[in-house]
């Protein structure tokens, strides 16, 4: 279970630069998630990683071990893939057993280690059939079990769930969210749904145009984004952004917009004095908002449309031309069509410098 | 009520000019060659007029030293000429599956053999085996080495064939071994990367029986017309040496024109026919396990969902 560094790490194809020099550490036994919109280069550093691609520059240590002209199988890792990459010829227990037969493990060695994973994963009824005969997410346990069999310093997982529907989603995440407290292994998932993230990682690194945009545990990066990308991409339903300018008014910050004059707190107003702009990007959280007025500064948006999504509802609202997001307890249903005063938690208001995007 | 029948009776209205061409090209001629293999018909008489000897014909072929002895050519050229071609046509697609610059130039350069007319590729052999203006004796004699006789000797007429045959042939096992492999998971090479395999085992466990299906098919196809074979080794040899690379064909081909024996030369025809239906059963039956497999795991997956 190495500690991974990447130093100054870098990806091109051709005179195309998909990823920039990077650092990055991923410390010993832990759950690194590598999250981003599609084509952000989180694969790619996966796939770096795993010796699946070369690198452009920069190396990549084990420890203190340089690994980037190591193959693949030198490396120490599994890896689930997310179209699973099962051995269509090979029936469940040859597909596990894979890399322990080529390892010249004992057969009583392979057939301990298959049952074992086999009986956690709840596939040990399945290992005489094809990969064909199975359902995905069967395919999918038996993808976890192959690389599980394999006692592996790291395991890769590339999108691991993005093939499975909603519903078995949310149970695979579940099982894996126990794995990764069971099992004591560095683990390096890539997604690009920030619930994954959020709900598994220890450490999430969020990315986006080649460049990592921050890193931390999950609170840290739902509490504080350094920038308007990385409060937009956590946080589920997404952050509001509307636009402001800042003025003052009898010792207080105020931020004015189309349709809203919000007071901000004292440490933040302190920390506006010395921005160089006066336009700028207010965030706000669905869950910022609250029905009873008196916990914060008024706002009055129209409703537009409320979506009833059971204990809650998500509410799209109008401010100014900004469509706005408000999430409520479903307990007091408002009607479409209204135009209602809601209280903004005015502590969780965030503002972002408007030319930049980065956090004030 | 009539216009249901109509379109009903649409699709065979379609089928019906195929349906006659085959019937006239192809069925036709064969029941006239299964007909004729229980005749003794000289090419002077009309097919009427032609003595009706049952199955003599064809228990005469059996007892026929030298229909024997072509048969055990066309057996031995057509499995020696497969197996080669097998080798070097998956060996290669093996080797030349990765982007490199020049790599589409370099396919297309391997497949132009199989483009050229055979009865060119017979006379283009003929001058390179020529012995002694032929190219490669002339290679040896600058070197210093003995003459061979690639032609007038029959061990190594045979083997001239099957050179000329497997420098024309392989290619096809090539381009169909390239586009097999080509069209494999990569995620599943790329997992067996990950799994520890070498290049080598990647090709033993995963990639050859990945292309199993494919090769299998090719196999047989190639077998098929290697049973064929006749314009090449018409121009190299014309059989000989003796009967050292007459194939079965070549001896249908000259009963009938030389011996004049056209019922003999049919139940000749009808042998190998028959040899051939065999493996193209065989290819048939394959094909049909192999869907069966596919539905049996289909169903049983979409049972256990």
């Amino acid at each position: 279970m190495p500690k991974i560094v990447f130093d100054k790490v870098s990806k091109s194809y051709g005179s195309v630069e998909v990823l920039p020099p990077f650092d990055l550490t991923l410390e010993d036994s832990e759950f690194t998630v590598l999250v981003g919109p599609s084509g952000c280069g989180k694969s790619t550093t996966l796939r770096m990683l795993a010796g699946l691609e070369t690198l452009s520059g920069g190396e990549i240590y084990f420890d203190d071990r340089p690994i980037s002209k190591l193959d693949p199988k030198d490396r120490d890792l599994a890896m689930v893939f997310q179209d699973y990459a099962l051995y269509p010829h090979m029936n469940i227990a040859k597909n596990m057993s894979f890399a322990l037969r080529l390892a010249k493990a004992s057969k009583s060695e392979i057939e301990e280690k298959v049952t074992r994973v086999a009986t956690m994963l709840n596939i040990a009824h399945l290992l005489d059939r094809k990969p064909a005969e199975l359902s995905g997410g069967q395919r999918q346990r038996v993808a976890m079990g192959r690389a599980l069999v394999r006692d592996a310093g790291t395991f890769l997982f590339d999108e691991p769930l993005s093939n499975l529907d909603a519903k078995l989603r949310g149970k695979m995440r579940a099982e894996l969210a126990e794995m990764r407290d069971t099992i004591d292994k560095n683990m390096v998932y890539v997604t690009h749904d920030q619930v994954e993230a959020m709900t598994l990682g220890d450490r999430i690194v969020v990315m986006s145009d080649g460049l990592i945009q921050q890193q931390g545990t999950p609170e840290e990066l739902f509490k504080s984004p350094v920038n308007k990308f990385v409060a937009g991409f956590i946080g589920s339903p997404t952050m509001n952004f509307i636009d402001g300018a800042l003025t003052e008014e009898k010792g207080v910050t105020w931020v004015r917009g189309d349709g809203f004059m919000l007071p901000l707190d004292a440490d933040l107003g302190k920390r506006l004095q010395s921005a160089a702009s006066k336009d700028v990007t207010v965030g706000i959280r669905p869950s910022s908002f609250v029905t009873d007025t008196d916990r914060g500064a008024a706002i009055e948006l129209k409703v537009v449309v409320a979506e009833y999504l059971g204990a809650q509802s998500v509410l799209v609202t109008r401010c100014g031309d900004a469509d706005v997001l408000v999430e409520t307890q479903s307990t007091s249903p408002i009607r479409a069509g209204t135009i209602q005063t809601f209280g903004v938690l005015t502590d969780e208001i965030m503002i972002f410098d408007k030319a930049s995007g980065l956090r004030l | 009520m009539q216009t249901a029948n109509v379109n009903r009776l649409t699709p065979y209205l379609f089928l019906a000019p195929a349906a006659v061409i085959m019937a006239v090209a192809l069925l036709y001629p064969i029941g006239y060659m299964v007909y004729a293999s229980f005749l003794d018909w000289n090419p002077s008489q009309r097919i009427g007029e032609a003595e009706f000897v049952g199955l003599r014909n064809y228990i005469n072929l059996l007892g026929d030293a030298s229909f024997r002895e072509s048969f055990w050519v066309t057996m031995k050229f057509a499995m020696v000429v497969v197996s080669l071609e097998m080798f070097l046509g998956v060996g290669l697609a093996l080797l030349l599956d990765r982007n490199i610059r020049g790599m589409s130039v370099l396919r297309t350069l391997f497949i132009l053999p199989m483009m050229i007319a055979p009865i060119v590729v017979g006379l283009m052999w003929r001058y390179m085996y020529h012995p002694t203006v032929g190219i490669f004796n002339r290679t040896l004699k600058s070197m210093g080495f003995d003459p061979i006789p690639w032609l007038s000797d029959g061990n190594w007429a045979f083997a001239s064939v099957v050179i000329a045959d497997v420098w024309q042939w392989t290619p096809f096992i090539f381009i169909l071994s390239l586009a097999a492999l080509q069209s494999l998971p990569q995620s599943a090479m790329e997992a067996a990367k990950i799994d520890g395999a070498t290049g080598w085992q990647q090709i033993i466990h995963i990639k050859l029986p990945l292309m199993m299906p494919v090769l299998i098919v090719t196999l047989l196809l190639r077998l098929i017309d290697a049973f064929k074979v006749l314009e090449v080794i018409l121009v190299l040899t014309n059989g000989g040496p003796g009967l050292s690379t007459e194939i079965l064909s070549l001896r249908i081909s000259r009963t009938a024109s030389e011996f004049r024996e056209l019922g003999e030369a049919a139940a000749m025809s009808n042998y190998l026919l028959i040899l051939l239906m065999i493996l193209t059963f065989a290819m048939f039956l394959y094909n049909k396990a192999v869907e069966l497999r596919a539905a049996r795991l289909r169903k049983a997956a979409e049972e256990d969902l």
